[in-house]
């Protein structure tokens, strides 16, 4: 067998192999994002608009809670974003620490302050609701608890990431906290589930158990569709954003100032 | 002839280096003292900010013990790997072919001897202030010898990785206090149980599988942190 023969029996690269390898260069990354960023916005806009449309004016006020139940359409996705925000920033820093992408690592620290701001959404939007319902704005409720432990989880993670100068290895340090985070969280999420059914005999559940009403249902859903494209644009942005702040110097950024792009 | 060889077994590398830290400690004796010290001002704070009534105080006993505990354990947390990041130690052990897990893993043994023992100790004192309802006092003492460890383990992560800070010790409080949220829940419900009359033996098997889960995971964890830190 000549070299020449065996030049050619390299396998060749899968186009989605290729396509994510492409992703890693900062320039790609830069002017692929830059692309979805109006999208996401324009969806989530009509999303919202269409969710908050129902929710204000479709669905009929609650029988027990009367108009309060709707802060359940900013509250409840907010809840599923900040969990899932988490679970987002856990997977970057997964594929941060065993590959070391740098733009993986970007996204990941990326995620975790949008997160942290979701969780205060959360928490925020839960003690408003409970002035109504439980007759006091904070309540030591399960889910208010792990949310707060999760907000404090998210802090650590902001704060690390803040206090180290070296941009590279701080966001590895932060991301190997963000995975032990992750380990604990569902440790914590039960513990607190069952401290709370300990210690307050019958807490009071927001649901109250009974099903939802499916025309209550679709307002939420639309309305959690339309926060993940939110979240989508908001760490897309941030990442151009530190990308840019990052490799200020390099040829690429001054390619992009030049096109005025 | 490999590193290996050269520097001597794991195991005696393992008990050289417990040994060593541990002679440190105990040619230092006041600072070993420190958070004992503090642990026992802490928990003398709660009858004076909250009155004497020994009933009150006997309800929050398993909590304000493990409260002040927990707060001791971080206040001593930052001795962990201080000095030997400091004098250059640290990347001797790196360098020194030895896995760094294990190296973690003595120095995370050494502190609780040195810091976590001592709780224990002092427990059965803490428990006559707060007047805790007699016969808990065994499952007190329990969960503390299973959770103290637990305290130590998942706080040399965080050791780990404020190590390279200057003032590393703020940051690590709000690191490492979320993590130890389900240790505090599950050690107090077991006291609390026992005071109740209730079983509380399902209690310390879950500190008992957390401790288990800590010893498994945290020392890789601390390594990894460690090396972020000196790279």
């Amino acid at each position: 067998m000549t070299e020449k023969n065996k030049i050619e029996q390299k396998p060749r690269k899968n186009p989605l192999v290729l396509f994510i390898h492409k992703l890693g260069s900062p320039a790609y990354f830069y002017r692929f994002s830059g692309k979805f960023i109006p999208w996401f916005w324009a969806i989530f806009l009509v999303l919202t608009a269409i969710a908050m449309y129902q929710a204000f004016f479709v669905v009929p006020a609650d029988y027990q809670q009367g108009q309060s139940f709707r802060i359940l359409y900013l509250h409840v996705p907010a809840a599923w974003m900040s969990l899932l925000a988490y679970s987002v920033m856990a997977v970057f820093a997964f594929i941060a620490l065993v590959w070391r992408i740098r733009i993986v690592e970007i996204l990941a620290m990326c995620s975790a302050p949008v997160g942290a701001a979701f969780t205060v959404v959360t928490l925020a939007a839960g003690s408003l609701w409970g002035r109504p319902t439980w007759g006091t704005y904070w309540v030591w409720d399960a889910r208010l608890t792990s949310e707060l432990v999760l907000l404090f989880l998210y802090l650590g993670v902001i704060g690390l990431y803040n206090s180290i100068d070296e941009p590279r290895k701080a966001a590895r340090a932060a991301c190997l906290l963000a995975l032990v985070g992750a380990v604990n969280l569902p440790i914590i999420h039960y513990s607190v589930k069952w401290w709370n059914t300990l210690h307050q005999g019958s807490s009071i559940s927001l649901m109250g158990g009974s099903s939802i009403d499916s025309s209550m249902l679709w307002p939420l859903l639309i309305m959690s569709v339309a926060v993940k494209f939110f979240y989508g644009a908001n760490l897309l942005t941030r990442a151009r954003v530190k990308l840019l702040e990052q490799d200020m110097r390099k040829a690429w950024v001054k390619d992009i100032v030049r096109e005025g792009k | 002839m490999n590193v290996q060889q050269a520097n001597g077994s794991m195991s005696g590398a393992f008990f050289a280096l417990v040994r060593r830290d541990l002679l440190l400690a105990f040619r230092r004796r006041t600072e070993l003292l420190f958070p004992v010290i503090f642990l026992l001002v802490v928990v003398s704070l709660f009858p004076l900010g909250i009155g004497p009534s020994p009933q009150l105080l006997g309800r929050i006993a398993p909590g304000v013990i493990w409260i002040a505990a927990l707060l001791a354990t971080v206040i001593s947390l930052d001795a962990l790997f201080r000095s030997d990041y400091e004098d250059g130690t640290l990347e001797q052990f790196v360098i020194s072919g030895h896995p760094l897990t294990l190296i973690a893993l003595a120095k995370i043994l050494t502190h609780w001897l040195v810091a976590g023992l001592p709780i224990v100790l002092m427990s059965p004192l803490l428990a006559v202030w707060m007047n805790l309802p007699s016969g808990t006092l065994g499952v007190m003492v329990a969960t503390l010898i299973i959770g103290t460890p637990i305290l130590s383990l998942i706080g040399s992560i965080g050791v780990g990785l404020t190590i390279s800070l200057k003032r590393g010790g703020q940051l690590l409080s709000l690191l490492v206090f979320p993590l130890y949220v389900p240790i505090l829940i599950i050690a107090t419900a077991a006291v609390m149980a026992s005071a109740d009359a209730l079983p509380y033996t399902q209690f310390l098997g879950l500190l008992a599988a957390g401790l288990i889960t800590s010893l498994t995971l945290a020392p890789f964890a601390a390594a990894a942190a460690l090396k972020i830190s000196l790279s």
